[in-house]
């Protein structure tokens, strides 16, 4: 495979290396499917022949602590917890992707800087200082964006869990006093915002209210032809 | 922004005097019975853990350093500094965003980038750079404080395998970083060879201009 220099958002991080990998973020509000789509996607490229990693769900070790700590008792300023976030993908970008991508993986990205943006600008950050401040994030080779209604989104929250948390309704936003109420307009307003970006950034809208086989046809019909284009 | 307060700053390299000239600076202006919140780097409660951690653990990289320590900052701005200026408090700060800036461009970090990471801080009402020559830093640094931490040391950027060596070349870096952005920061340059008692008279002339207007808050 061929070495190319990465690409950034913006800024990027000066003192790193070109890499041989392919970057694949999946996107897309909470139960919209991810996690499924990423397993299958991995197993499948596996068993072609690849080697991949997938950041999965779990925060870096970084500052995954602190961010729990705060988030139970709601101690932390806006601008502060956003900052944390971003801390906290740096590390998984540097230590984690990166490396990965280096030794020449397929690295699946379950998440992006575009969740971040989009849960602080639904709480007020400035669209303009979020984007400069993700400036050190690599463009991915292929962006997904798993498209579902808060409706769809939901049901699958009361299907997977049983009950609605307590940030995915953007209860803090004291948008309503009633969960149901807050979840729907949070998730709205998340919606318009990865909309937005996807309308933005150019990124594949999957409609992902069908089945999990039909989903991840069209994302193994995308990762294919990645790999031929660049093979 | 506009907020009652007022906002004192100090900057400069290790042992340039600049925490001993703050500390005069609060009792003095506590003595003259004025509201008083100081705070200083590196002392979020909160972040403190985790940066320690993270120290300990080596992992850290020029932008993880970065924004690990812009948590902290920002810990402290929005739960303390900022607040404190809109009560109408006369906040004083050892240390501000430009140690980050001087810091983080020594590593290699984008200006434009770390700048834009703190666009969410006030300027300050005043900044002041106490400018030591390096030999007279390094010298009460290394003269008193043998142990010297890995990041403190800029042992990170491999520009020596000797912490001193890396200390002084890294703090060399940082001066250099410091006295250009002087101008376009706008501080209020001290010189840090002056004895303490000239240096201070200097930040109270300074500090009692930009208090002709203040009006104490009903504490």
């Amino acid at each position: 495979m061929v070495s190319h220099p990465p690409r950034y958002y913006g800024a990027g991080l000066p003192y790193q290396r070109p890499y041989a990998g392919k970057l694949i973020v999946i996107e897309g509000a909470d139960c919209s499917g991810r996690s499924t789509q990423t397993g299958l996607l991995k197993r499948w490229l596996e068993f072609n022949g690849h080697a991949v990693a997938d950041t999965g769900i779990k925060r870096s070790d970084l500052v995954s602590r602190t961010i729990n700590r705060a988030k139970e008792g709601n101690v932390l300023g806006k601008t502060t917890l956003s900052l944390l976030y971003a801390t906290d993908f740096a590390d998984q970008l540097e230590n984690k992707i990166l490396p990965a991508l280096q030794a020449g993986f397929i690295v699946i990205a379950d998440r992006y800087i575009f969740t971040l943006m989009v849960r602080d600008a639904v709480r007020g950050a400035d669209p303009a200082w979020l984007q400069e401040l993700f400036g050190f994030a690599l463009v991915p080779d292929l962006m997904f964006y798993l498209q579902l209604d808060p409706e769809d989104l939901l049901h699958r929250h009361f299907r997977l869990r049983g009950y609605l948390d307590y940030w995915e309704a953007g209860m803090d936003l004291s948008l309503s006093t009633d969960v149901f109420e807050s979840f729907h307009r949070y998730q709205s307003e998340c919606k318009k915002q990865f909309d937005r970006l996807a309308a933005e950034y150019g990124w594949v809208t999957v409609d992902g209210r069908r089945s999990i086989d039909a989903v991840q046809t069209d994302l193994r019909r995308h990762v294919g032809s990645l790999l031929k284009a660049m093979a | 922004m506009r907020y009652p307060g007022r906002l004192f700053i100090v900057e400069g390299t290790d042992g340039s005097g600049k925490s001993t000239q703050i500390y005069l600076l609060k009792r003095w202006l506590e003595d003259s019975g004025y509201p008083v919140f100081f705070t200083e780097w590196n002392s979020s409660k909160l972040i403190k853990s985790a940066t320690r951690r993270a120290k300990k653990k080596n992992t850290l990289t020029p932008t993880t350093f970065s924004l690990i320590h812009a948590c902290d900052f920002a810990d402290r701005y929005e739960q303390m500094m900022l607040p404190h200026l809109r009560a109408g408090y006369i906040v004083l700060a050892d240390r501000y965003v430009y140690t980050a800036y001087a810091r983080d461009m020594a590593r290699g970090c984008d200006p434009e980038w770390v700048r834009n990471v703190y666009r969410f801080a006030v300027r300050p009402t005043i900044s002041f750079y106490f400018q030591t020559p390096l030999e007279v830093s390094l010298e009460r640094i290394l003269g008193s404080r043998p142990a010297l931490k890995y990041h403190e040391a800029g042992m990170d950027l491999g520009l020596s395998s000797d912490p001193v060596e890396s200390f002084k070349l890294f703090q060399g870096m940082i001066k250099r970083h410091y006295d250009e952005m002087a101008t376009r920061e706008h501080f209020r340059i001290v010189d840090a060879t002056q004895t303490v008692e000239e240096q201070q008279a200097y930040v109270r002339q300074a500090v009692s201009e930009r208090l002709r207007d203040y009006v104490m808050p009903r504490v």
